[in-house]
């Protein structure tokens, strides 16, 4: 487990190249894994385009909009600390990892922001207002927080991943002859965007 | 980094001392060897419970009426019944135990790509299992929906149905880091001239496998949890009561479960391959059209998935197409049986015990595959949909496939592994109860389900008592021969003759280069391949006239 467990004697190989395969093949299994939801969006979208339509008009694209600004942006800064720390400059790498969680707190707090002004209005799965709705609009709603949800499970996971990586900048363990495991995080940070790319017009901007 | 100390190579995997004593040297060891020896004790555990679950379950329907448990117990033991077997035994049985200790070995490799995650899989594995094993024992009593969890009753039920959705969840995550693993190391850490139409055709299966792994799983995984948080908070996404559709989770969890059928029996199918052209001296007949059928099976295998709900009322079209490709998928099957018996042609068949199983997972898994094409037609399939034809269907591909290629498997490297040999004769006793009880037990699930007996049923007819009765006495005959069979196995550790003959059966694949038990790293020296596997043109143990017949 430990170096010091290789140090006696296990061999210690390194293959940034299969450690590139490896993570675009845990990113298939992300975009999978939304793709069924994704699947069930559709379908449902489907059967009931009109509650659906009513349902959108509930979310708040302004909300939306600020989010979308915010995760793609600290898109940028993620590759910006990639390509920082692969022209060896270490103090700009951190800074823009640090800035890059800082956007994904942004993200999270509008977040619960969001959420709470709907569980406050009693949009909630299982509330009482939302069962008196019509079928396609518990389904938007219940789709609408679960898919959310999973995604914003998903950057508080990148926000511990790229913590974790900023950690290692600092102590030089992620450094310009190694960086792969910072690119390895850049990539998932960038599929949480790309997830968040197609929530959005969903969710927001089709009402 | 790359000089290690002295020794590491100089005793077995299983001498060898790392940082770690005793058990601990075990369950946070990152070699894969070991990984895979504790793989296999914990799925020979859980494929006890299971077993145990199927004799009582049979032990009841040995008359009609309540013999030894009642109702609720009897839904409850057959779901625990299909989780166990089927997350816990069939799908991890080959590649996480044989595909974890054999993988690198057969490609020239010291260990797998990742293996701290290989760890890793190995401990959500555990956790998985003891979730499901836990769930039994918690208030509320066992899950009783099936290993379907069919929508609306899985999110009505009062029983533990949410620790058994996480343990599939859990599993699931196990299996697809698994499956990341191989494909990973296939692709990166194959040896010098290990091009890839040298590679053993158990490699290819595991290749193949190990894509479905990492492509189907995520679909089940998000699928359970919707289950799971419908259960919780009451989303309405399956639930038909708050505008939810069951059929589109059918539909989702056989995407998954279908081609999972062939995470199950890919890798046995390449356990065959490996030991049919050993038992029979000879090249495999049609290397390329073996390796490419394991492909082909895993593409096609992907999208036959709606065969399993012809009776939810789908479009006639859509019917008439997953019927046509069910038929299509059995193409690569067949092209593999066929291969198998081409190879045996002319062949010295030595009937030593791994080889006695090999013949009958060729001679179980046609009888199941054929029984499945009879299901792929859409006026059979109306006739014998959730009878015990299919639960008869099933246990001849997974059990008298998978489960006789696991047993294989085991009696095929079991020396190897531990550098132990077991009795013959023992094991060729437990061999024939096993083929005889096996037969006894499930072929009569074929004619009574042809004549109407329900699947899942606690009660039947009087009418079906004979068939019932002969199946359950099938069901001792299969259990003693288990019992054997694992009672020599486990001897041969105890008390069985050593060995470290490198070479024990006459295999051309790596393995059989590498020392016996193999050492930490495998080989001394990554071997060097360079011509195909199964060439058999310098082996020692074919003699000059049988090579002349031969060819």
């Amino acid at each position: 487990m430990s170096t010091a467990e290789h140090a006696a004697g296990h061999h210690v190989h390194r293959d940034d190249e299969g450690a590139r395969l490896g993570m675009w093949l845990f990113l298939f299994t992300e975009l999978l894994l939304f793709g069924g939801m994704f699947i069930i969006y559709s379908v449902y979208r489907y059967v009931h385009q009109a509650e659906f339509h009513l349902a959108a008009k509930e979310l708040n694209t302004l909300f939306g909009t600020f989010n979308t600004i915010i995760l793609l942006t600290s898109s940028l800064t993620m590759a910006l600390s990639i390509a920082a720390i692969q022209k060896d400059k270490k103090a700009l790498s951190v800074f823009m990892q640090l800035i890059t969680i800082l956007f994904a707190a942004f993200f999270m707090v509008n977040k619960y922001f969001e959420w709470s002004a709907k569980i406050h209005h009693g949009i909630y799965p299982g509330s009482d207002e939302l069962l008196m709705k019509s079928n396609g609009e518990i389904l938007f709603f219940g789709l609408y927080y679960i898919m959310t949800g999973l995604h914003g499970l998903h950057v508080i996971i990148g926000v511990a991943v790229i913590a974790y990586m900023t950690v290692g900048t600092v102590k030089g363990k992620i450094n310009s002859g190694s960086f792969v495991r910072l690119e390895a995080a850049g990539l998932y940070w960038h599929l949480v965007d790309i997830i968040w790319i197609f929530l959005f017009p969903l969710f927001y901007l089709i009402t | 980094m790359t000089a290690h100390p002295t020794g590491v190579n100089d005793v077995s995997y299983l001498e060898y001392k790392g940082k770690h004593k005793g058990l601990m040297s075990w369950i946070f060891s990152t070699d894969h060897k070991r990984i895979g020896v504790l793989y296999l004790i914990s799925m020979l555990t859980f494929f006890a419970v299971g077993v145990t679950f199927g004799f009582l379950m049979r032990l009841e329907l040995i008359a009609p009426g309540p013999t030894i448990m009642d109702p609720q117990t009897y839904n409850s033991i057959f779901t625990l019944h299909g989780v166990i077997m089927i997350f816990l035994f069939i799908i991890p049985g080959l590649p996480a135990v044989f595909g974890n200790f054999f993988l690198p070995i057969m490609i020239g490799a010291k260990d797998v790509s990742f293996p701290r995650l290989n760890l890793l899989s190995w401990w959500l594995f555990l956790i998985g299992g003891l979730l499901a094993i836990v769930s039994v024992f918690l208030p509320g009593g066992p899950a009783d929906t099936g290993w379907t969890f069919y929508i609306p009753y899985s999110v009505r039920s009062g029983t533990n149905v949410m620790p058994a959705l996480m343990a599939a969840f859990i599993l699931g995550f196990s299996s697809i880091l698994t499956g990341l693993n191989f494909v990973t190391t296939v692709h990166r850490l194959r040896t010098k001239g290990m091009g890839w139409f040298k590679l053993p055709l158990f490699i290819w299966s595991l290749y193949s496998t190990a894509w479905i792994q990492v492509l189907a799983t995520p679909i089940i995984g998000i699928t359970l949890l919707l289950v799971v948080f419908e259960r919780w908070m009451g989303f309405g996404i399956f639930d038909p009561a708050l505008g939810g559709d069951p059929v589109l989770y059918q539909h989702l969890f056989w995407i998954y479960s279908h081609p999972a059928v062939y995470i199950m029996i890919l890798p046995a199918m390449g356990v065959i391959s490996e030991i049919i052209p050993v038992f029979a001296r000879r090249t495999i007949f049609g290397y390329k059209f073996i390796a490419f059928s394991s492909v082909a099976i895993a593409l096609l295998g992907s999208l036959v998935w709606a065969h399993h709900m012809f009776t939810v009322g789908m479009s006639g079209t859509a019917m008439f197409i997953f019927s046509l490709l069910t038929f299509i998928v059995a193409i690569p099957s067949a092209i593999k049986v066929f291969n198998w018996v081409a190879t045996l042609y002319k062949g010295s068949i030595y009937t030593d015990p791994p080889m006695l199983y090999a013949l009958a997972f060729i001679f179980l898994f046609s009888i199941g595959g054929f029984t499945g094409l009879m299901q792929g037609a859409l006026s059979v399939n109306l006739h014998i949909h959730d009878t015990s034809f299919i639960v008869a269907h099933f246990h001849y591909v997974m059990f008298g496939g998978t489960g006789f290629g696991i047993f294989a498997a085991m009696h095929y490297w079991w020396p190897k592994m531990f550098g132990r040999k077991y009795k013959m004769r023992p094991a060729k006793v437990a061999f024939w109860l096993l083929f005889v009880g096996f037969n006894v037990l499930y072929f009569p699930m074929f004619v009574m389900g042809w004549l109407g007996m329900p699947r899942r049923y606690y009660d039947y007819l009087p009418e079906y008592t004979p068939y019932h009765r002969l199946s359950t006495i099938g069901s001792w005959i299969l259990i003693t021969g288990l019992i054997i069979m694992f009672y020599n196995l486990y001897s041969a550790l105890r008390k069985g003759e050593k060995t470290t003959e490198e070479n024990i059966w006459g295999g051309e694949t790596l393995e059989w280069r590498a020392k016996t038990p193999p050492p930490l790293e495998n080989f001394e020296d990554l071997p060097e391949v360079s011509e195909a596997p199964y060439e058999y043109k310098e082996n020692d143990l074919v003699n000059e006239k049988e090579l002349e017949e031969v060819h």
